[in-house]
């Protein structure tokens, strides 16, 4: 079979990252190709740099056995290469049939747009995909799964030979879904080929012909999706061995619950939610991105209503409505976005680690400056901040030193439960291990710790008790003697 | 050329805004002998004070990340309202206290339509800018309003001096020093500077965003409203035309001062330095004769000039 692409020996590397380290990869003609792999595989790189939107550093793209010199996002596109992201890029308030043919419009003598021959036009397109609709709607008058098609059709006005779709079911319905397959299905047979990203193996399997897995950033390898099985894919996806930058666990953890949730859900992003977590424990929260490991701490939290559902707080029912309710309870977060969510960047560190619970270096209404920067400098001594200045403005800090002075913060505001979302992105390796045995430590003295992470080896290292969640719901329990990145996935997939 | 530049570009660095302050008094006195008699100097520190009390309360906006355009506006509304009560004999200390009152009225619709409308805080001042000298102009049919004989009993606040400085100036460091304490010194001002900064980290550090935002904007018009009852004194008669494009000279006076429009930098102590800035360039301008036309293009370029310095000093820094 020939090759309509290939990729070959593609690296990428971001400051401080190689996001990609010689990975190869082809499609060829009418194939639907299910491209997998875990958060920070590659996969997007991979796609961003096969559109033209990022510049390989080293390696080949070949269309039909050519070599492309220099690929850019336009070039890409007329050679066919479409790709479809999960934020469509459609112009909501404009027609369908003008989004089919933006920057290509038909125009009348007079230089105006042609309507009667756009219309014209855009008719067998959409036919191509199944879509019956006036081509002047407007696209936001459509549902997501329409707006899909059309995406497509706009592939086929460029006569796309190969279509990108990224995560397409992360949005549609079961027969949404039915109806995308068998377009692609009738697609494929006019030879168009596809690249499937998908985290759903279920889908992989319905849908692709082959598989190719990535893994941190590098090509573990391409099967035919008949002769594989979910388990052997799901060891493709995770195997590899853990680092021993994680202090060492801990026995039993006593029973004695801090947090109790019953039934909680929120509409659309958290479904029937039932769990305890203990005083001093690690409890790991696991799940694909999207998921709802974010939105359920969030929730615990009180800075996201909930819809159903009780959360007992030290053995007490509890609604909180906002962050300062939670703070009084002794609770503390550290968001997964730190210099969005976190932390105030132009307010030094003393700032931004007394800011929740200034009452504590006040005289009356009065904050005292000394008092401010003795306690700052405190805890700034215990988590090992360097330059060891709370003076500093945070932006001028490193990521981990960071994500310190958010531990700071918390400590600082006498927490006794954490939440901690992603306690080490972009925070290197040395700077890790710091605050794993940080983390350690806290729990040791009694911290309640929820920790979210993406990164299986963290959960794996540091939880005492791992749940995974997928599509909002909890999908398994895992404890922390019985850990593996297979048996994590493969609650997070399927 | 460029070394003369660099060198004093770096001068300009170290000294910082005070430098500045401290080169154009030089500048001025050596243009215009006249600059440093006591009388000039008497009469420009009242001018910085009237418009300065209002960029302190600016400055509270601007640093939680809002603007307010409709100070000049508040400032009619309370000069009129005011006027009419005086004449109409109300109590001094009273119509004193409802125009503090009004001004922080004016400025808590500003409050609710920006924190809790969700309305963006400049078509929120904006579209109250508006509004407020139409309610001005309708109250007071389009004439000023004289306050009558009240004027002998509130002369002190716009006339009066305490050891030869005038009350307007005493006002303003009054409220200089206020500002400088609650923003440096309590928990509402560290507040303000979180919510500037960054809202999100601020809501999950616990502070109520919402109470914060609206009470910069009462501030504000508690500011203008101080402002207006030292004009209303000082002409004795309520202008519903007064205030006129107050808002610019406050905005300009609290950037020029290094606060960043960007919200979360900045500092009273900079805003009454930049006020101090404005107010002598315009004092020098007219002491040399320039034509007012011309002074507003000036003013109108040291501004975008402030504002582009700023802007550079940001993206360096991201």
């Amino acid at each position: 079979m020939d090759n309509y692409i290939e990729m070959r020996h593609i690296s990428k590397v971001f400051p401080g990252v190689k996001a990609l380290d010689n990975v190869s990869f082809s499609v060829s003609p009418g194939e639907v190709h299910g491209l997998i792999g875990e958060n920070g595989a590659g996969k997007s790189t991979l796609m961003k740099i096969l559109s033209g939107a990022y510049k390989k550093d080293e390696g080949e793209i070949l269309i039909n056995n050519e070599i492309i010199d220099s690929p850019n996002p336009k070039k890409m596109i007329d050679l066919g290469v479409s790709v479809i992201y999960q934020e469509m890029t459609l112009l909501p308030h404009l027609s369908i049939a003008e989004n089919l043919f933006l920057g290509n419009l038909p125009k009348t003598k007079l230089g105006l747009i042609d309507w009667k021959t756009l219309k014209k036009n855009s008719l067998p397109v959409l036919s191509r995909v199944g879509l019956n609709e006036n081509p002047y709607t407007k696209v936001k008058d459509l549902n997501v799964a329409k707006r899909q098609l059309v995406e497509i059709s706009k592939a086929l006005t460029r006569d796309a030979k190969l279509i990108v779709l990224d995560e397409p079911s992360a949005v549609l319905g079961g027969q949404e879904l039915d109806r995308l397959y068998s377009v692609i299905h009738q697609l494929t047979k006019q030879n168009i080929a596809f690249i499937y990203i998908s985290h759903r193996l279920s889908e992989l399997f319905e849908i692709t012909e082959r598989v190719t897995v990535l893994k941190d950033g590098q090509y573990v390898g391409t099967e035919r999706t008949e002769d594989i099985s979910t388990d052997q894919l799901i060891r493709m996806m995770v195997g590899r061995e853990v680092s021993n930058i994680y202090p060492e666990k801990r026995g039993k953890i006593i029973k004695n619950p801090i947090i109790k949730v019953k039934n909680l859900s929120r509409k659309n992003v958290l479904k029937n939610i039932n769990f305890e977590v203990n005083k001093g424990e690690i409890l790991g929260i696991a799940g694909l991105e999207g998921a709802g490991r974010t939105e359920l701490l969030r929730a615990l939290f009180g800075v996201d209503s909930i819809d159903n559902g009780d959360i007992y707080y030290f053995d007490k029912k509890r609604k909180l409505k906002n962050a300062k309710q939670a703070i009084k309870l002794k609770i503390g977060f550290l968001p997964e976005e730190r210099k969005q969510d976190g932390l105030m960047l132009n307010q030094s560190g003393k700032f931004n680690t007394t800011i929740p619970k200034l009452k504590n270096i006040s005289y009356g209404p009065f904050i005292s400056l000394s008092k401010e920067k003795k306690k700052a400098e405190y805890f700034a001594n215990e988590m090992q901040v360097r330059p060891p200045n709370v003076n500093n403005t945070i932006r001028n800090f490193s990521g981990g030193n960071q994500q310190k002075f958010m531990f700071s913060r918390w400590l600082y505001s006498n927490s006794e439960i954490l939440f901690i979302d992603e306690p080490t992105r972009g925070v290197d390796v040395g700077a890790k291990k710091e605050i794993y045995r940080l983390i350690l430590n806290l729990a040791k003295e009694g911290v309640t710790i929820l920790m979210v992470s993406s990164e299986l080896p963290e959960i794996i290292g540091m939880s005492d008790r791992v749940l995974v969640m997928r599509e909002g719901e909890l999908a398994g329990e895992l404890p922390g003697d019985d850990l593996s990145e297979e048996k994590i996935m493969s609650y997070a997939v399927r | 050329m460029s070394v003369v530049f660099k060198r004093t570009q770096n001068l300009f660095k170290g000294l910082g805004i005070f430098g500045v302050l401290i080169l154009l008094i030089v500048i001025a006195a050596m243009v215009s002998p006249q600059f440093l008699e006591l009388n000039n100097i008497v009469n420009l520190l009242r001018q910085i004070s009237i418009i300065g009390i209002i960029a302190i309360g600016m400055t509270f906006v601007i640093l939680a990340k809002g603007i307010d355009l409709s100070v000049g506006s508040t400032v009619a509304v309370v000069a009129v309202i005011c006027a009419d009560l005086f004449s109409s004999g109300v109590p001094v200390f009273l119509v004193l206290l409802i125009g503090l009152l009004t001004g922080i009225l004016v400025g808590s619709i500003n409050g609710l339509g920006i924190a809790i409308g969700g309305i963006p805080p400049f078509v929120m001042t904006l579209g109250l800018m508006v509004a407020g000298r139409g309610v001005a102009m309708t109250y007071a049919n389009g004439q000023p309003i004289s306050i009558g004989e009240a004027s002998q009993k509130i002369s002190w606040l716009g006339h009066g001096t305490v050891g030869g400085i005038p009350v307007p100036v005493i006002v303003f460091l009054i409220v200089i020093i206020i500002g400088f304490i609650i923003l440096k010194y309590t928990a509402f001002g560290r507040a303000v500077y979180a919510v500037g900064d960054n809202k999100e980290a601020a809501r999950l550090s616990g502070i109520n965003v919402n109470l914060i935002e609206f009470s910069t904007y009462a501030i504000s018009g508690l500011c203008a409203a101080i402002t207006a009852l030292i004009l209303l004194s000082r002409l004795t008669v309520g202008e519903p035309s007064a205030g006129v494009e107050y808002e610019l000279e406050a905005i300009a006076m609290v950037v020029i001062g290094g606060t960043s429009l960007f919200g979360g930098i900045g500092s009273v102590i900079g805003t009454a330095v930049g006020a101090s800035i404005i107010g002598i360039i315009s004092n020098v301008l007219n002491l040399v004769g320039i034509n007012p036309f011309t002074q507003q293009v000036i003013k109108g370029a040291i501004i975008i000039l402030a504002v582009y310095i700023e802007a550079r000093r940001t993206r360096s820094k991201e």
